[in-house]
């Protein structure tokens, strides 16, 4: 059904400082109409202080069966990990 | 309870052994308390049951709207009245949370509300009762929401994420719900003797549907076991209702109300209420659509949908007109 309204991701940034959140979708016929709706249906008790709205068709993710080949290795890499270097007491705290 | 008769696979829980690989990788995955997010791999079967639960909670919020909202234009005070349109808000957010976890499924929230407009889908009971005085916002916040704030604390930790997620939300807001109807009831309890008596018919009528929020006991709930095993459910039908029946008896006290159920003591031993079983035939005849109010709750929403319809298809078409003028 064309007619639909389309889907919304909708992103919250909570308080000044922080980054915008993903918390949900939904439905709405544009950008404008989705930022009112996600006001009414996500913010009704003072979770943020600024919306995105963008179209869930408009976003490419990562494919979950890849996730070993994508993010393994980055943990092969312990020393990335401060904690890989044993830095003597008496240097005091790096 | 607000999903209480899903059908799940119909099939015994099989055994890690009898399970294909990914099968088994999946439920080693949900054994380990891991989340199942939108796009990892998933049984059929799992994928329909959620689909179906989270689909009638999301129609129980929905048409949970329709006892409340008859009473928003009779409420006593402008407060009162503020406080009951804020409290039907929520619980169409609340709806809408749940459309958005089913949608991440691969589901179309338009056919999931054809679903409930045809009858073809299933919502909590309770919704099937009348409101039919002020008494009733009272017992319904308190009690309505209460057992349902017992059963979505133990389904935050539903292992669907999205699910997991929306419950989250949905609890936030639940405590308000519950307090502002104890709330109408400590101050309807403490009034004349007309107004305490009207507390305690609204307690006397929906003490029963309340318990059968639940569902139906755990012996005939055959479709539980695949469920918990999925961590789609997290808590049994018979745990939840004495939950609620122990959490609610010292309420009533409180109040000074009698409680419905004579036979209801506590239990020194076990430290739980022993409480009468509600009539389980009046649950079944109510879930299969002979309520007192299915009928009215369903021309209810089918009329907001189609008066709706011009409004809908009006900022459709004035949004494609801005996108083909942008172009």
């Amino acid at each position: 059904m064309t007619n639909e309204w389309p889907l919304w991701e909708i992103f919250i940034r909570g308080q000044h400082g922080l980054s915008h959140r993903h918390v949900g979708s939904l439905h709405a016929p544009d950008a404008e109409m989705a930022i009112l709706n996600a006001r009414d249906v996500y913010t009704r008790r003072n979770e943020g202080v600024s919306l995105w709205v963008v179209k869930s068709s408009d976003i490419s993710a990562s494919a979950p069966g890849r996730k070993g080949p994508m993010f393994d290795p980055s943990n092969d890499k312990t020393y990335r990990h401060p904690t890989f270097f044993d830095i003597p007491d008496e240097v005091g705290s790096m | 309870m607000y999903a209480q008769e899903v059908k799940s696979t119909g099939k015994g829980v099989k055994a890690l052994e009898e399970m294909s690989a990914e099968e088994r990788a999946f439920q080693e995955r949900i054994d380990a308390g891991e989340k199942i997010e939108p796009k990892d791999w998933m049984p059929d079967g799992y994928r329909k049951t959620l689909v179906r639960q989270i689909s009638q909670h999301g129609h129980s919020e929905v048409v949970g709207q329709l006892p409340e909202g008859n009473w928003i234009t009779r409420a006593p005070t402008l407060e009162r009245k503020s406080i009951l349109l804020a409290k039907v808000q929520d619980e169409a957010g609340h709806g809408l949370y749940l459309y958005s976890a089913a949608e991440t499924l691969g589901v179309s929230r338009a056919d999931l509300i054809d679903d409930l407009l045809a009858g073809r889908a299933k919502y909590s009971s309770i919704f099937n009762y009348p409101t039919l005085n002020w008494a009733d916002m009272g017992a319904v916040g308190w009690l309505v929401d209460g057992a349902a704030i017992v059963n979505q604390v133990a389904l935050q930790r539903t292992s669907y994420g999205p699910y997991s997620r929306a419950m989250v939300r949905i609890c936030k807001e639940e405590s308000f719900h519950a307090r502002q109807g104890y709330d109408i009831m400590m101050k309807m309890a403490g009034g004349t003797a007309a107004q305490k008596q009207m507390a305690q018919d609204a307690l006397d009528r929906l003490w029963w549907p309340a318990l059968m929020m639940f569902g139906p006991p755990d012996a005939d709930s055959v479709h539980s076991a695949q469920s918990m095993a999925w961590k789609i459910k997290v808590m049994t039908n018979d745990e939840g209702r004495q939950k609620f029946v122990d959490q609610t008896i010292p309420q009533i006290e409180y109040l000074g109300l009698e409680v419905p159920d004579q036979d209801a003591v506590l239990d020194a031993e076990s430290g739980h209420y022993r409480f009468t079983d509600p009539d389980w035939r009046e649950f079944f005849e109510v879930l299969k659509g002979n309520g007192p109010c299915n009928v009215d709750r369903l021309r209810a929403r089918n009329m907001a949908h189609d008066e709706g319809a011009w409004f809908r298809e009006g900022l459709m078409a004035h949004a494609k007109k801005q996108q083909i003028a942008a172009e």
